[in-house]
């Protein structure tokens, strides 16, 4: 009687049953590397903005404080936009007739507002209120990013809600003193290291146990 | 990533069907298309195609997938089975951010305003303070400055919100049924007043809903003084008449008494639903509770009021009655003379004994109490009773010395026609002989809601008369109308209103008209001349004459703060004298009574009809028969038995020359004889949402007989409708879940109804303690009072708005799938069928220590804070409601359909930013308004404090007009809610299941009079009908 099975086939269901193992793993690890990748996370993609507005001129350069255009961010759950008239009150006076900025010159003169595309975005089911982190003590840095670095507005963080949970389980490294939020480039003293991991807590009334219940984002 | 042109070509604009409808409007447009009607324009395709995509849209948010074959469901279906799973991995779709150009000041995005105005219902203005997103209002709560609010509402003013964003209001000026234009109105109106002043307004007759805008009165009588021969009708289907009559009748003039239920201490209520009916019952509600609250001393000092209720059919009011007597309508004058007699008042007659057979001891108690309580009790008389029994009501108040006590009488609040019935059949009757030429109606609809026997749809179609309508809808009298003009929401426009008590409030728009609507005042302003003079300008000038110049800005931007204007005329109106009331004009007719007796009613939740086309209060239980979408004629078990009926069976009840096919709902508690059929029901024009929902029971009103008549005939038929109630069983199945007792039972045991947590297994639990740590600060608790519940619905309602919560439509009421995340629960008590004890339960959700729903989540999409709240996670909810299940409070709730995904483009807008909108396929349930906790803690966090411990208010508990429900820290010894958990009537709902609930309640008292004889009810004890 002829074998039945060539010899490859000794081959062929090895490579058969390694895959039967290694296949799903490695289509979970590929779904997990798109789930985190840029591609869904959207970091680093800059967004076509109606005007091509630089944080970096304008904060780096200028030196503007970003409660300037930001106003509510201490106080209220939008940091809230600028509405043009804020624009203006430098742009009828400098570069008032920069082309690049018709856009705004045109809202003004026919009433209708910009709509710029939302670089940080989160999904419609988290709530999140910009005013109680910076009264905490949590620097702008810590989820937009070095905005004072970039010529055109990008997301730097994941905002994913593991990324939201490292820091809400455990805040005390990314907390700093309330009068250096709005500081870019602030960096903690490094004489107190260890007085900064452990003070900016109790300083600031963090509660931490209270900030991982799910009703704190999801409601 | 680059967004889609699309976002930024399409500004956030109007929704498209009123872009549309405004593009139609134009005069270029409207000549270019040579409409006919418009449904000759709602054939063309390009403007139906967008309107119908709404259509849709709201149907299928509305109704559900109410008309999907199977295949359509395996369609849907399908294609989520394919997409499972897939939606979790996609892009977030691009977002835009529209700034201001110019931001307004005071506004900063992400924090909600509130701005003070007031709603009206029929005539009655009540405070609010309106919660307003970036000049978006979504939220209706009290104004706690105004009298007849005192920081709560009802349930039809926190349904104004849906009103405000229906898509099925009116929207266009119609000329002869096609559109046409404001400005074309305008050149209308403007040639009328020149043809009317000419003639001194012979033949012009304005007809309006009750007025007690002071200054639409103004402007009304400035009207009539240019033409003299003009006449001002008013008419409101559920209208005050007799008790203005009734005053006429015994004082000589028509005055309306106001009852002060803080000063009874024994209330008589003879057909009386003063609980959710008449001018500021929210305050009297309130009034009633507040002595009704066994708690401020201690138990065995304290005191209650006793009240007596003779009523033919049952009402919330009859619920907290402590002594209950059903007796048909017309026999109430009966009882009225009886009291009368028993009480000595003088020119009484005697009743009818025959009449009032079997209840003499009923009679004889009652006045024994009465007598007891000189001066402070109180005779109140229903809206639906005739004049004479008010008058008499007068002469027992009078003689008990309750005047100037318990009751104050003062000028009606309303202006216009006192006896307005009247006043319609004089309309009618002129219309008829011809003597009308051109009718103004502003804002009723009698072609729906007048009396049949004035047959005034068929008076005002005809060739030589002209008539003007404004009005929310494009309803029954519009469609007869050659002028119909959109009104503005009160919401939209600025006004004026008289609370009960004679207190005026300014109504301020929250937002500019959606649909380009007009205000009565600005319509009567283009008569008088003043065209196009906006209604804010109206009311100014009004008050700026009236008010003292040099402060009068002060003074208004003060009345715009608090919602309440100084009046002037309010110390001339003040109460003063009438003198002894006499009952020499008072005649009785005793005709015999025939056997059976029709009662009209206004609906609990649609009222007079005019909330048809608003899908919460047609969802919104009626408190007594827990029916939504549609009404019944409501039977007394006896009369049942008598006729063979059954529930949802179709009758035919024939009364005088009209007939109506109704289903029956066997009512406990109902007065044998006595059949109720309520308004408001069976629209035709309302909407979609409206539109032949029950039946219309104004066919068998009549002008004659406005509340109850005799000669009702009911013939069984065949028919069958399903009638959607929510309610399925009527009792408590032996389990203590209302715990009531008597006054003199809580004096003797004050801990009576703690019963079951004394048990010894009480706390006895398989279920482990909670595994997350407990919060220091917080606990959040919730206490219901059931002794001062009143079963009003306003916190179903109030829930509803502030929680994104969706309507599902009839279809899937009845296959128990409402969405409601506070019900009111309805039990019977006692074994008596005819005459029950009847008691209500608010349930939301008990945010159970222990809780059953999260041990059995797979996911654990529900999850327990440390602050003790049951949390639900809906982007972590897979649906498989097992959490449901094991709930033993049946509180939780599952999107079956996706209810919200085809919101139409104008209720958008209606939704509260701070709470997430549900999809298919997720649980959800009662938060305790966690938005709200949330908010709360953010600013005190912020402030560096801690959150108060009656801080955080819960819109049921901020809504409901007694102050039944108590909300806040249990850690904190001195919140409400702490020392309500500390009263001896403490229970919790179901404690022996072992779930350590953190809703709990207060048992509900009664006041029985000790001398009371045993109730001669039929003892057998019965079993109550249930249904399907």
């Amino acid at each position: 009687m002829p074998q039945v099975f060539h010899p490859s086939a000794n081959t062929l269901s090895r490579v058969v049953l390694f895959s039967l193992v290694m296949g799903p793993a490695a289509l979970l690890g590929l779904i997990y590397l798109l789930v985190r990748s840029p591609y869904q996370t959207q970091v680093g993609v800059v967004r076509e903005q109606p005007v091509q507005f630089s944080h970096e001129h304008h904060v780096n350069g200028l030196g503007i404080d970003c409660r300037f255009c930001h106003t509510s961010v201490e106080t209220s759950a939008s940091a809230g936009m600028p509405p043009t008239h804020t624009c203006m009150t430098c742009h009828s006076q400098i570069w008032s007739d920069s082309p690049m900025l018709e856009p705004v010159r045109a809202s003004l003169r026919n009433d209708e507002p910009l709509a710029w595309s939302r670089v940080h975005d989160l999904p419609d089911f988290v709530f999140f209120h910009h005013g109680v982190h910076v009264q905490k003590g949590v620097g702008c840095v810590e989820c937009h990013g070095r905005v004072d670095l970039m010529p055109l507005a990008f997301r730097e963080k994941p905002l994913t809600m593991e990324w939201c949970l490292d820091c809400h389980r455990d805040p005390e490294p990314r907390l700093r003193p309330k009068e250096d939020v709005f500081a870019m480039d602030w960096v903690p003293p490094a004489d107190s290291e260890l007085a900064r991991a452990s003070e900016p807590v109790p300083m600031n009334h963090v509660e931490v146990g209270q900030l991982t219940n799910c009703s704190i984002c999801h409601r | 990533m680059k967004p889609s042109r699309d976002d930024h070509e399409t500004p956030p604009t109007l929704p498209e069907p009123t872009r549309a409808a405004r593009a139609a409007s134009t005069p270029e447009f409207a000549a270019a298309r040579q409409w006919r009607s418009l449904s000759e324009l709602a054939d063309d395709g390009s403007f139906l195609e967008e309107v119908s995509q709404a259509v849709s849209g709201v149907r299928g948010a509305i109704h559900g997938l109410d008309d999907a074959s199977r295949r359509k469901f395996m369609t849907v279906m399908g294609a989520s089975f394919a997409l499972a799973g897939v939606a979790g991995c996609s892009v977030q779709p691009a977002e835009l951010i529209i700034p201001y150009v110019e931001q307004p000041e005071d506004i900063v995005p992400g924090k909600a305003m509130f701005f003070a105005t007031a709603a009206v219902v029929g005539g009655d203005g009540v405070g609010l303070l309106v919660e307003s997103h970036m000049g978006r209002p979504t939220k209706i709560e009290g104004n706690p400055t105004h009298p007849a609010s005192l920081g709560a509402t009802d349930a039809l003013a926190q349904a104004e919100m849906l009103t405000l964003y229906d898509p099925d209001r009116s929207q266009i000026v119609i000329h002869e049924g096609r559109a046409d234009t404001w400005e074309r109105f305008l050149a209308f109106a403007v040639d009328l007043r020149a043809r009317k002043l000419a003639n001194k307004g012979k033949g012009f007759r304005i007809l309006t809903q009750t007025v007690t805008s002071p200054a639409l009165a103004d402007q009304l009588n400035r009207l009539l003084e240019t033409m003299p021969e003009a006449k001002w009708h008013s008419y409101e289907p559920v209208t005050r008449d007799a008790a203005r009559r009734g005053a006429e009748l015994a004082f000589g003039e028509p005055l309306e008494p106001v009852p002060h239920f803080d000063k009874a201490d024994v209330v008589v209520s003879l057909d009386a639903d003063f609980l959710s009916w008449g001018p500021g019952r929210i305050h009297h509600a309130r009034a009633f509770a507040d002595r009704r609250s066994p708690d401020v001393e201690s138990a065995a000092e304290t005191t209650m009021n006793r009240l007596y209720v003779i009523e033919p059919t049952p009402t919330i009011t009859g619920a907290m009655a402590d002594h209950r007597l059903p007796l048909a309508a017309r026999d109430v004058s009966q009882a009225a003379r009886a009291l009368a007699k028993a009480l000595e008042v003088e020119g009484a007659t005697d009743a009818d004994a025959n009449r009032l057979a079997g209840h003499e001891a009923w009679f004889s108690t009652l006045a024994a109490d009465l007598k007891a309580h000189r001066g402070k009790s109180l005779v109140i008389v229903g809206e639906g009773q005739p004049a004479e029994v008010h008058a008499l009501a007068h002469a027992i108040n009078a003689a008990l010395g309750n005047i100037g006590e318990t009751i104050t009488l003062a000028p009606p609040i309303a202006a216009g026609p006192t006896d307005q019935l009247g006043s319609l059949v004089e309309l009618a009757r002129d219309i008829e002989a011809g003597e009308v030429d051109a009718l103004l109606v502003l804002g009723a609809n009698p072609v729906y809601d007048s009396p049949v026997d004035l047959n005034l749809a068929e008076a005002l179609n005809r060739e030589r008369m002209t008539l003007v309508h404004l009005g929310l809808y494009d309803d029954e009298t519009a469609a007869l109308a050659n002028w119909h003009v959109p009104e503005a929401h009160f919401l939209e426009a600025w006004g004026d209103v008289r609370a009960f008590d004679g207190t005026v409030a300014i109504q301020q728009p929250l937002i500019a008209p959606l649909y380009d609507g007009r205000t009565a005042g600005e319509i009567v302003a283009t008569l008088l001349g003043q065209v196009g003079l906006p209604s804010r300008e109206i009311v100014r000038e009004y008050w700026s004459g009236r008010l003292p110049a040099e402060t009068f800005e002060k003074t208004w931007n003060q009345a715009l703060r608090d919602g309440v204007i100084p009046d002037p005329a309010a110390d001339e109106a003040a109460p003063k004298s009438f003198g002894e009331p006499k009952l020499d004009q008072v005649t009785w007719s005793d005709a015999p009574a025939e056997e059976l007796e029709i009662v009209f009613r206004p609906d609990p939740t649609l009222w007079d009809g005019r909330y048809a086309n608003n899908g919460w209060l047609q969802e919104l239980p009626k408190t007594i028969t827990t029916l939504t979408w549609g009404n019944a004629a409501l039977v007394s078990p006896a009369l049942a038995a008598r006729l063979g009926l059954k529930n949802d069976q179709v009758i035919e009840l024939s009364y005088r020359d009209a007939v109506v096919e109704a289903p029956v709902w066997i009512t406990p508690g109902q007065a044998e004889n006595s059949v109720t059929v309520h308004l408001g029901h069976g629209r035709t024009r309302a909407g979609r949402v409206g539109d032949g929902v029950g039946f219309n029971a104004y066919a068998l009103r009549r002008s004659d007989a406005p509340w109850f008549d005799d000669g009702l005939t009911v013939s069984p038929t065949n028919g069958r409708v399903r009638l959607a109630v929510t309610q399925h069983h009527h009792d408590m199945a032996e389990r203590a879940l209302v715990r009531s007792g008597t006054l003199e039972q809580y004096r003797e045991t004050p801990d009576f109804a703690q019963e079951e947590e004394r048990s010894p297994h009480y706390n006895m639990s398989l279920h482990p303690d909670p595994p997350v740590p407990q919060s220091e600060d917080y606990a959040w608790g919730m206490a219901i009072d059931l002794n001062r519940c009143i079963g009003c619905n306003a916190c179903t309602i109030a829930c509803q708005a502030e929680n994104n919560i969706p309507v599902v439509g009839k279809d899937e009421v009845l296959n128990s799938r409402e969405m409601h995340w506070i019900r009111v629960d309805r039990y019977y008590e006692g074994g008596d069928q005819a005459n029950p004890g009847t008691v209500f339960q608010p349930v939301p959700c008990m945010h159970c220590e222990k809780a059953p729903c999260e041990l059995v989540c797979p996911v654990e999409a529900t999850l327990h804070s440390d602050e003790g709240l049951n949390e639900m996670i809906y982007n972590r909810c897979v649906g498989t409601r097992y959490c449901g299940n094991n709930c033993p409070y049946k509180v939780r709730r599952f999107n079956w359909l996706p209810y919200t995904s085809d919101t139409p483009p104008s209720l958008k807008p209606l939704n509260n930013p701070d709470v997430t909108v549900r999809s298919r396929g997720v649980m959800e349930k009662c938060t305790y308004c966690v938005q709200r906790i949330n908010e709360a803690r953010i600013e005190a966090k912020m402030a560096g404090r801690k959150v108060g411990g009656d801080e955080v208010v819960t819109a049921c508990q901020g809504v409901c007009p007694t102050r039944a429900i108590v909300f806040g820290n249990l850690l904190d010894p001195e919140s409400a809610v702490s020392k309500a958990r500390q009263s001896p009537r403490h229970y919790a709902l179901l404690a022996s299941l072992g779930t350590r609930p953190r809703t709990t309640y207060m048992a509900r008292l009664n006041n029985p009079n000790p001398d009371a004889p045993p109730a001669e009810a039929s003892a057998e004890n019965t079993v109550e009908p249930r249904h399907g």
